[in-house]
This record gives structure tokens, C-alpha cells and sequence, in this order.
């Protein structure tokens, strides 16, 4: 039986997709996002093993309170596509709507397969675009977007339906003009339909602290509500 | 400003026309110019209510709940129709708020009565600001000042001025010293030298064996309903009906009756102080404002209860107000003032407390409780517009932890009241939710909450508060054979102690049943002794003169460090845990090896052992005969106390170091629910309601960000989210 590396669950989760949600935060990420704020999910070394019917059985042991759904998140849950899939697969046929919250890093645009059977079993995609802007976004996680782009486009050409989230950072992408091309971008996608503006915060400072790993964005402030409200007009009226 | 001019304009004309203590509308006055003369007419003398409400058998006895289920109106719209405060309320709201600065500043009372023994009518008239108030009517004859209350005790009453640099009045003190019995010494009297020591270790705490017991409510609605007359009548006749065979109960409770008679007739007087009279049924809104707070008025005057909780009261005033706002002798903003001034007067209420007192229940609480909305058993809800002018108090007055504001939850509550109930949550953080769907099965629709949990039927119901029992403790008494972790001293009976390195499950849980049985009997006979002499010595005639004659008797127990022993005995049994002892072989500390289940976390290893503590305690306690014949129920509510009680507690087999909290009331130990709040609370509701009768508390706070998206989160780009509940997102509140 293929079994999942976890890193933990949350059963109150009312953030990740519509509802009150069981959310399961998947181990490993090839991303460093500088403001990431789960640092400790980075590691792809195993950390819980837990098979698909485990899973199942705690959400089903709490049913009643999340009627939302199950969000399966990470670190990036794609690094374990085939136990996602498995796990969506045998949800759905549970009746549990299913959300992915995904960097879409590690999609193949020359290799759809395995991310084709995924979408069968996945009702909702978040779609966490970092940075619109490529350089940017290499300075910010480390790698291209390109890809992750791509995967837009390819969610949209099949018609999945997706929430954008983007975290807005002081001085990295509360930038009008970045705000303005994501916005752009986001018009020509189909099925968009939420926008999660995340205001930066940074309550991880402990987490990394207690990694020993340096925290990367320094003394970079929070970012208010009224600014957030801000990136987000910006962003919906560059899709108009 | 149209608003507040008209409101002026108002005030003016009132002062100018303020010939009748009733009510100060002179459209008013003329529409009900008949029934006040009536009022001495004795062939007329049918009772104002009567005429004007749709009757039943509330006529013909004493029934509040038929008169509430014949006569509200649900309401199921929002809350558009709420008005802002008045400038009579922002004006003595003010006035408070600054008392309450200038109590702070004094170091935590702003005056105390030291010579008048405190009873309904030893005080004259007191007010915040007589031409502002619409409800009057405070304990003393200055806000804030405290009474002096030493039935249950004149060394508490002496410890509670002495701590603020005040001292009770010499012949206060020698008469209470000399003459006059508190409930203190009755107790001391006749408590066995177990008793103390279990107490002194405090495996038994926070008994009220030395303060008021409190937990009893009034049905003050009775007042306004039938009036301080009709009350009497019935009492006089419950009186006569105890005749026959002189038992000691029927002596006692013949006895009772007659002090309640007097409570009554010191009521009247109250009413008087103040210029009212309340011998008849209140004939408008502001009238059935006053005089139910008047009955509560008289119980805090005579009783500082641990709990002073004020019953449902929201509904039944809303059917007074719905008339008057029907006739238009009254409008929406003056509805509002009456039930702010109301509020008002209970946020004021105060009692001497010692520090002591206060470091248990961490600060000076009243639970002034008033329990809310809830469904009614033919399938009604029962929240009216008053249900919303309530919690509205909270955002007239500001945010306050006094009057407990709890909304009585059903999954049936009409949506735009849970709307607005979530709203006031989240700004104020001052609501408490209970669960009516597994509390009406036993109490009906018209219980109430006393304190923050205990549920009883107004009027029908009491109890007899119990404070708690430590099983964390216990467990260590099992294992030590009776021997105190801290005080190193023989307390409980001395069985034998547990002399192997490693814990074997099976044998501690022998040795803890053994245990268990001795605590519960000591408890429930402490107890026994402690309501004996409660009933005695500082009875609390006021609240119990708006009771039933037979009312159905709680005897309320409750336990302490629930998540602790479970995590213990799932130590115990699914990692190893060893032993550490000192000279004379007292196991002090433990050693876990392994990992072990942790309540909290929906896993039912270990969640059975909870439930299984609760169930087993509970068929002890009930074994034992009770005071009065009263039903024995269980709690599991510390809210505060769990913090004192884990300073007297030693280290604990799950880890746990000597002095850190127990966990409050149900909870998990603090930090060990891992999997989130639905898997936390889903442990805690594995607890049987049947063996914890008295209410299951679980302390849950969560920044506000953490319940879901705000206005940031754009949701509506095309979209027709279903989330389950059949309901958009954005509004269903998922």
C-alpha cells in the first residue's frame, strides 16, 4: 500500500479552500520562498508515515464538523502526486470534496500523465502564484516560474476550477505594477473563482528560530489590512 | 443629530410632566389612566397582565413558562432594528466607567460598608445618577460601595475589609462573635478530622464552607408577572399546607417558607426605598424591567454567592415590550435604554471579597449568568428582539465580562441571530455559547445557567454547589498509599502504596478505584455538612421565596484534572513510566519513556480513559446518601481554579512538573492537541453528558484570524462555492 510522508493535520481548517476543512500538510517542499511560514515542512526526509485509509478514517472520525472538505497542502504536495491521487480517489467516492493547494512547481508541461489522473479526483485547485514576474520570482523561491505559469494555463484549458492566492510582501510584491500583470495574467485563465490576497506576516520568526535557520526577510513589517485591501483592488481591476 | 435632538427634546418633556412613579410618558399615563384606577378597586382587582395577555394556566397558579409560551414572538430578522445608546446611557455609563477607574485606583474597592449588616432593605435609596436612570435601585446606598455579609462567615467578612484597610464594625464583630452563628462555624462544627485534612491538602478545594454557596436563581420574573402580593398569597398557602405529621424536612422547610414570606415583604419595602411600589403585576415594560431586578436586587443584597446568576430573563421582558412598542407608548431607542440601564445596574453588582477569594477564581467574578435564545420543546425558537437588545449591550455599553451573556446554541436558532451572535463574539469576545440541543432534553425551555455551566429549571430547580474534587491528586494518593505528594503526610486512608519501579496499568487502576471510593464518600459528606449548615445559618430565603414549594435539589459535585489523569493512565499504559522517590520511599516524580496518546486528540485509547473516569467517579458519588434527598451530578468546569489547584498539586505520571495548571474544566493539557480544534473538541464531546449532568467546560480561544477569510478574500469572482452546508460561501459561516 503506498503510504504518504505527513507532516501533520489539522482538523479545524478554515483557511484552505470553502468551509471548515480536515487539511493534511504534506512533508517536503523544493521551494524556499522567503517568507515561507512552514520552514519545518521543507525537509523531504520522512517524518510520519501515514497510509490513504488512515487518513480517511480520522477524517471520517470527524465528518460531522468539517463540512468543508479535504485540502491536501504542504510543503508541495506534488512531490507525492500517486499517494495524492489515491487519497483524492478514494475521497471522492466518500463524497468528500477535494482541494489542492499547490505551487504547481513540479509540473512537467511535456508530461501531463500523472497530473491528468490527479485532476480527475481534485474539485478545486489553490493555485499559490508567488511572483508574476520571473526574475522576481527566482529571487523570491529560488526557482523559475515558467512552469508554474504553464500550469495555470493547463488548469485552465481542462476547465479545473481554482482560487489564486498570492502573498502580498512588503516591498517584493506589494509592487503595483507587479500587482497589475498578475492581474492581467489572471484574466486570461478560466475557472478562477476566488482571489485570496494573503497579507504577509511573520509569526513563523519562532519556527525558524528554533530550525537554527537564519529568518530571511529581517525586520520586513507585516503588511497591514488596509494595504492588502489595496493589492487586491489593484489586482481585481487590472482583470476587468 | 435628528436623532439625538428628538432624544433631548424627550428628556425635557419627561422632567416636566414627572408626576407618576410609574412611568413617565404622559401618553402612557392617559392610556392607562383605567387601569391604575382600577388598581384600588377591588371588584376590578384583575390582575393588569391577565387583561392584556393571552391567558392559561399562568392565571391560576404560578407559571411563568406558560405565560412566556402563550405570549412571545419569535423573531427571525436581523438586527437593522437595534438602536444606539441614548445620551442617558452614554452619559451614565460614563459615570460608571469612571467609578470603575477610580475603584482601580484605589486598589480594587472604592468603599465598604463596615457597620450595617447588609439585608434587602438596610440601605436607603442609591443611585448612579437619579434623573438619568430608568432602572434603580444598587446594593448600598453608593455604586460600588460593598456590603457587609457576614452570615457565612465573619472571618471572611473581617479577611475581605481587613485586606483593603478596612475594619468591621466592633459590634458587628462581637455580636457575630457572641451571639449569632455563621455558616462557617456551623460547618467547622461538625466537620470530622479527615475532613479538615482533606481540605488542608487540598485533594477537596475551593469548598464553600466559609462563602456564600451560590448557584441559586431566583425566578425574579415571578415579580413582575404577578406582582409581590399574589407571591405572598401563594406562599401563605404553601405554608398551610404543611401540616400533619411534624418530620424534621417538614419542619424545616415549614420554617423556610416563613422566612421566605419574609423576604418577600422586605421586597415590598425595597420597592418602597425607591419609591415604587411592587405589590401588583408590573403594567408596562419599564415596570417588569424594574421589578424583576428588584427580586434580584434583594437576593444580592443578602447573599454573596460564589454565583448570582440573574436566569433567563431576555424573552419574557420582550413580550412587555413588545406591547408597549405595539400601543406606541414606547419606541425602539427607549426599549434599548431600558434593557441598558438594566444591564448597567448588573454589571455594578460587587461583593467583599478576600484576595484569596479572588486569586481562586482569578479576579472578582458575580456570574451574573442570563441565558439566551435556545428552542422552545413545540419546535419554536425562543430568540425575540430582546435576545438582540441583550447581546446589543455589549456593543452600547462596551465590551464586559458581567452580566455572563450566554446564548443557549441549537443548530435551530434562527440564522440571522447566529449572524449576529458571531458578529458580537467576534467583537467582543464576551459571549459564551451553550449546547440547548443536550441540555432542553433534561431542563425543557426554560432552564437557565447558574454560574457558567450548571443548568437548572427557573424557579423549579437549585443547587447545592460542590465546588471539586482533584483526581489528579487522588491517582497520586493511590500511589503513595494515602500519603500527601506535597504535605508528606498520611490524608487519605492508608492502603497499600505501589512499590515497583515502573507503573503496571492494571495495578494503579485498582489501587485508584480504591481510592476514588474513599474520595468520593469523604466528598459527599463533606458536602452534607456544608449545605446542612448553609440552610441553617445564612439560607437564602430572598432567592428561594421565588421557587416552587418543592423544588427539585442539585448536588453538585465536580472534578478537577480530568485531561491530566487520562494522559497519566495513558502513560501508564501505552509508554513506560518510572517511579522516582525520596528517603522514605514517596514516590515525588516520574519518568515517561516513550510516547504515549494524548487527550485531545480524537484518539480513543486514550479518550475511553476520560470517559471511563467520569462514569466511574460518578456511580461512586452516587452512592452515598445526599443532604435533602438531592440528585447528585457532576462537573467538569474549573475555569480559573485549575490554576491554583496545579500549585498544589505534585508531578503527575504524564509528565507533568508540581505547580504547572491543571488544564481548565475538559481541556486537554495545555499544547498536547496536536491535530486542531475540531480534533481537540471532538475528545472533549466524547464525555457523557448523563454522568456530568452539571456541565462540561472546554476553554477555547483563537485569534480571529484563524476562523476564516475576511473582507481581503474575494470569493464571489464566479462563483457558487458549496461548501456542504447548503449555503454560499461568504455566509454560511463554515
Amino acid at each position: 500500500m503506498i503510504s504518504g510522508n505527513i507532516h501533520s493535520i489539522e482538523t479545524c481548517g478554515t483557511v484552505d479552500g470553502p468551509g471548515v476543512r480536515f487539511v493534511v500538510f504534506m512533508q517536503g517542499c523544493p521551494m524556499r520562498c522567503l517568507y515561507c511560514h512552514n520552514p519545518d515542512s521543507w525537509s523531504t526526509a520522512e517524518n510520519k508515515k501515514m497510509s490513504v485509509g488512515d487518513i480517511l478514517k480520522q477524517y471520517d472520525a470527524v465528518k460531522e464538523f468539517v463540512k468543508g472538505g479535504l485540502t491536501v497542502t504542504g510543503g508541495e504536495p506534488l512531490l507525492q502526486t500517486e499517494f495524492v491521487t489515491e487519497l483524492f480517489k478514494q475521497a471522492k467516492e466518500m463524497g468528500i470534496h477535494t482541494a489542492l493547494d499547490t505551487s504547481g512547481i513540479t509540473f512537467m508541461p511535456e508530461n501531463t500523465e500523472k497530473t491528468d489522473e490527479l485532476f480527475k479526483y481534485t474539485d478545486l485547485v489553490l493555485l499559490d502564484i508567488k511572483h508574476i514576474d520571473e526574475n522576481e520570482h527566482i529571487k523570491l523561491t529560488g526557482h523559475s516560474n515558467r512552469n508554474i505559469l504553464k500550469f495555470a494555463k493547463y488548469l485552465s484549458k481542462n476547465n479545473i476550477p481554482m482560487w489564486i492566492r498570492h502573498v502580498v510582501v512588503p516591498e517584493i510584491t506589494n509592487n503595483e505594477k507587479h500587482l497589475r500583470h498578475l492581474g492581467e495574467f489572471i484574466k486570461t485563465l478560466n475557472g478562477v473563482q476566488a482571489l485570496d490576497v494573503l497579507p504577509y506576516h511573520d509569526m513563523a520568526r519562532g519556527k525558524y528560530k528554533e530550525l537554527g535557520i537564519e529568518y530571511p526577510l529581517g525586520d520586513t513589517p507585516p503588511l497591514t489590512k488596509e494595504e492588502a485591501l489595496k493589492a487586491r483592488d489593484i489586482i481585481l481591476s487590472a482583470m476587468k | 443629530m435628528t436623532k439625538t435632538d428628538s432624544l433631548v427634546g424627550m428628556d425635557s418633556e419627561k422632567k416636566q410632566t414627572k408626576t407618576n412613579n410609574y412611568c413617565t410618558r404622559p401618553e402612557f399615563n392617559k392610556k392607562h389612566a383605567e387601569t391604575i384606577v382600577s388598581k384600588t378597586d377591588p371588584v376590578q382587582r384583575k390582575l393588569y397582565a391577565e387583561t392584556e395577555f393571552v391567558s392559561g394556566k399562568w392565571n391560576n397558579e404560578i407559571n411563568v413558562r406558560d405565560f412566556i409560551q402563550r405570549n412571545y414572538t419569535p423573531y427571525d430578522g436581523n438586527s437593522d432594528f437595534l438602536a444606539a445608546p441614548t445620551e442617558a446611557t452614554t452619559k451614565l455609563w460614563q459615570k460608571c466607567t469612571d467609578l470603575f477607574k477610580k475603584e482601580r485606583e484605589n486598589g480594587g474597592v472604592l468603599d465598604m460598608d463596615t457597620k450595617i449588616i447588609s439585608t434587602v432593605t438596610s440601605h436607603k435609596a442609591g443611585y448612579i445618577d437619579k434623573d438619568l436612570e430608568q432602572i434603580v435601585g444598587l446594593q448600598t446606598d453608593e455604586p460600588l460601595k460593598r456590603s457587609l455579609q457576614p452570615f457565612g462567615g465573619i472571618r471572611m467578612a473581617e479577611g475581605a475589609c481587613g485586606s483593603y484597610g478596612y475594619e468591621v464594625d466592633p459590634t458587628v464583630k462581637r455580636i457575630f462573635k457572641n451571639y449569632r452563628k455563621t455558616h462557617n462555624q456551623g460547618v467547622f462544627d461538625a466537620y470530622t478530622p479527615e475532613m479538615r485534612k482533606a481540605r488542608h491538602a487540598a485533594i477537596l478545594t475551593g469548598l464553600p464552607d466559609a462563602y456564600g454557596r451560590g448557584r441559586i436563581i431566583g425566578d425574579y420574573r415571578r415579580i413582575a408577572l404577578y406582582g409581590i402580593d399574589r407571591l405572598i398569597e401563594d406562599k401563605m398557602e404553601q405554608h398551610a399546607s404543611l401540616d400533619g405529621e411534624m418530620t424534621a424536612e417538614k419542619i424545616q422547610l415549614k420554617e423556610e417558607i416563613a422566612e421566605q414570606i419574609r423576604a418577600l415583604k422586605q421586597m415590598l419595602e425595597l420597592g418602597k426605598i425607591y419609591g415604587l411600589d411592587i405589590s401588583k403585576p408590573a403594567r408596562n415594560a419599564k415596570e417588569a424591567v424594574q421589578w424583576l431586578y428588584f427580586g434580584y436586587l434583594a437576593a444580592v443584597k443578602e447573599q454573596n454567592g460564589a454565583a448570582m446568576s440573574i436566569g433567563r430573563t431576555s424573552t419574557f421582558l420582550d413580550i412587555f415590550i413588545e406591547r408597549d412598542l405595539k400601543e406606541g407608548v414606547i419606541t425602539e431607542s427607549e426599549a434599548q435604554e431600558l434593557i441598558d440601564h438594566f444591564i448597567m445596574k448588573l454589571r455594578l453588582v460587587k461583593f467583599a471579597r478576600t484576595p484569596e477569594y479572588n486569586s481562586l477564581f482569578s479576579g472578582d467574578p458575580t456570574w451574573v449568568t442570563e441565558s439566551i435564545g435556545g428552542m422552545g420543546v413545540d419546535g419554536r425558537h425562543m430568540v425575540t428582539k430582546n435576545s438582540f437588545r441583550y447581546l446589543h449591550t455589549l456593543e452600547n455599553l462596551g465590551t464586559a465580562p458581567e452580566p455572563n451573556m450566554t446564548v443557549l446554541w441549537s443548530t435551530r436558532l434562527p440564522h440571522n441571530f447566529k449572524q449576529y451572535a458571531a458578529h458580537i463574539s467576534i467583537t467582543t469576545s464576551s459571549i459564551q455559547y451553550e449546547n440547548d440541543d443536550l441540555m432542553r432534553v433534561t431542563h425543557g425551555d426554560d432552564y437557565a445557567i447558574a454560574c457558567c455551566v450548571s443548568s437548572m429549571r427557573v424557579g423549579k430547580e437549585m443547587q447545592f454547589f460542590g465546588a471539586r474534587a482533584n483526581l489528579a491528586k487522588c491517582l497520586l494518593y493511590a500511589i503513595n498509599g494515602g500519603v500527601d505528594e506535597r504535605l508528606k503526610e498520611q490524608v487519605g486512608p492508608k492502603y497499600r502504596p505501589i512499590t515497583s519501579e515502573y507503573l503496571d496499568f492494571d495495578e494503579v487502576m485498582e489501587r485508584y478505584d480504591d481510592m476514588m471510593e474513599w474520595l468520593a464518600g469523604l466528598y459527599v459528606n463533606t458536602l452534607n455538612i456544608i449545605h446542612y449548615m448553609h440552610d441553617k445559618y445564612c439560607y437564602e430565603r430572598s432567592q428561594m421565596a421565588l421557587h416552587d414549594r418543592d423544588v427539585k435539589r442539585y448536588f453538585a459535585t465536580g472534578i478537577a484534572g480530568l485531561s491530566v489523569v487520562a494522559d497519566s493512565l495513558s502513560a501508564i499504559k501505552y509508554a513506560k513510566v518510572k517511579t522516582i522517590r525520596d528517603e522514605n520511599g514517596i514516590v515525588t516524580d516520574y519518568k515517561v519513556e516513550g510516547d504515549y496518546p494524548k487527550y485531545g486528540n480524537n484518539d480513543d485509547r486514550v479518550d475511553e480513559l476520560a470517559v471511563n473516569l467520569v462514569k466511574t467517579f460518578m456511580a461512586k458519588i452516587r452512592k452515598h446518601h445526599t443532604y435533602r434527598n438531592s440528585i447528585p451530578t457532576m462537573s467538569i468546569l474549573t475555569i480559573t481554579s485549575n490554576v491554583v489547584y496545579g500549585k498544589k498539586t505534585g508531578n503527575t505520571p504524564d509528565g507533568r512538573k508540581e505547580g504547572v495548571p491543571l488544564a481548565p474544566g475538559a481541556n486537554p493539557m495545555h499544547g498536547r492537541d496536536s491535530h486542531g480544534a475540531v480534533a481537540s473538541l471532538a475528545s472533549v464531546s466524547k464525555l457523557p453528558f448523563s454522568d456530568a449532568q452539571d456541565g462540561i467546560s472546554n476553554t477555547f480561544s483563537i485569534i480571529p484570524n484563524a476562523l476564516g477569510k475576511d473582507e481581503v478574500f474575494m470569493g464571489d469572482l464566479a462563483v457558487n462555492l458549496d461548501c456542504g452546508c447548503g449555503v454560499n460561501i461568504g455566509d454560511c459561516g463554515c
